[in-house]
């Protein structure tokens, strides 16, 4: 399991390609979808859909490695290739790893 | 050029990889929509023209795979380029993909300089097969060009029940030799037009041009519902196309024009005929030899359209024939009955 929340590197390397102000937006948008998925996430466990379980993981671990998240990334990924677990600690996992995150990422694009 | 300002499409159901992908095609200089699952993605291509699909997998309603699926079973859109760009894990996926017709399959999160290079490689290709699908639609017609896309090129040929037209024009030789080379050119230029014209109009495909004289099929390769009834059609329509164009040649002081038909149906065997590098499509059978010798015996007759039984047997009853008897042709056994088209 990587110990980096945010990868300054791979972040980096996103705001040179796609322009700082962009990524500051898509970080925005970022916020705003994730708690859905995170909920969509739980849900999908309550329901017994792994359909929606993998999905919901597979959509969380693709916009973490996209801003370099690399932890919350690796969580997602467990989940997403993983059944579905049998209570909601990995989920109560990735919930936290996912606040670290966006404290981080938000703290990126203020800075 | 296609490299530069090209119409992309995005079809990715998660909205940060959607307005990433947005931006770096954009970057790219490329214009681009997005649709947010398969099934848009699928309208938004039946509606106007892209270039290129940028396709996720992982979609609600319709996922990636099925629209590969889907591209592929629609002729108009199975040359689309599709670059499937996906964070599935497992080589399984990746051959899915292009076994289902994608040109390329990049992993996420997407390395911009990489997805360039790939965008620029897909619509470099796109346009050489434009180019060479405008080549042969120019040098073939263009139903023999959708059936070579269809079903591919292959030397050889298969049975069918079509009709056969053979048509050209009267004492051409003595026009010729009555004007310049230069104007001879022009009018036969504007007479293919005509001739052309009046033949796809009904359904036809005219596969050879020999001086002033033409060979064209109705039924092949491409099935039509009344062969024998659309190739007499056609031919009316010829004729009456060459008095339009008598009407004009009188005025400017020019002799008028003449052609003779002929028609015949029923078994041939068409496909391709010549070698892997240079073929034609064409019809052989008892059914073209007798079209062409109808066309031949026009002039002996004095009738511009002549057909054979199975032809006439075939037609609406409102269309006017009239049987000239049996004639004997040459490489058949027995006299043919000949009917003439009252035009």
């Amino acid at each position: 399991m990587p110990d980096t929340t945010i990868d300054v590197a791979t972040f980096d390397e996103l705001k040179a390609s796609a322009g700082d102000d962009f990524v500051t937006e898509l970080v925005g948008t970022f916020l705003e979808e994730a708690p859905q998925m995170l909920a969509e996430l739980r849900s999908a466990r309550e329901a017994g859909s792994a359909e929606r379980f993998r999905r919901a993981a597979h959509s969380l671990k693709s916009n973490a490695n996209t801003f370099g998240a690399l932890r919350f990334g690796a969580l997602a990924r467990d989940l997403e290739l993983g059944t579905i677990p049998a209570d909601s600690a990995p989920l109560d996992a990735l919930d936290a790893e996912y606040a670290r995150a966006a404290a981080a990422l938000k703290a990126l694009c203020d800075g | 050029m296609a490299e530069h300002g090209a119409r992309l499409l995005v079809a990715d159901d998660n909205k940060v990889n959607r307005l990433l992908l947005k931006r770096s095609l954009e970057l790219q200089g490329h214009k681009v929509d997005c649709a947010e699952n398969g099934r848009i993605a699928l309208q938004m291509l039946q509606n106007a023209s892209f270039d290129l699909l940028l396709l996720d997998i992982e979609m609600p309603e319709m996922d990636g795979f099925q629209v590969l699926e889907r591209l592929v079973a629609e002729p108009s859109l199975a040359d689309l380029p599709v670059l499937v760009l996906s964070s599935l894990e497992g080589v399984a996926h990746v051959v899915r993909c292009i076994e289902l017709g994608a040109d390329d399959y990049l992993p996420k999160p997407v390395n911009p300089v990489l997805l360039k290079a790939r965008i620029d490689s897909s619509l470099e290709k796109k346009r050489l097969r434009d180019q060479q699908k405008e080549l042969v639609r120019r040098f073939a017609t263009s139903e023999v060009a959708q059936d070579m896309q269809q079903s591919g090129f292959a030397l050889g040929g298969r049975r069918i029940e079509g009709t056969v037209m053979f048509s050209d024009i009267r004492d051409f030789t003595a026009l010729v030799e009555s004007q310049p080379p230069e104007e001879t050119i022009e009018l036969l230029n504007t007479y293919y037009t005509l001739m052309f014209d009046a033949i796809s109009g009904h359904g036809g495909v005219v596969n050879q041009m020999i001086g002033d004289g033409l060979m064209a099929i109705f039924g092949a390769p491409l099935p039509l519902a009344d062969p024998a009834g659309s190739a007499v059609r056609a031919a009316l329509d010829m004729i009456e196309m060459i008095e339009l164009l008598n009407a004009e040649r009188t005025a400017a002081a020019k002799p008028a024009l003449r052609i003779g038909i002929g028609v015949a149906s029923g078994e041939m065997v068409a496909g391709y005929t010549g070698t892997q590098q240079r073929a034609t499509y064409t019809c052989i059978g008892d059914t073209v030899n007798l079209a062409a010798r109808l066309e031949a015996h026009t002039k002996v007759a004095q009738r511009g359209i002549l057909i054979d039984s199975a032809t006439q047997v075939r037609l609406d009853p409102a269309v006017a024939v009239e049987l000239l008897g049996a004639v004997p042709f040459k490489g058949k056994a027995a006299p043919v009955d000949v009917y003439a088209v009252r035009v």
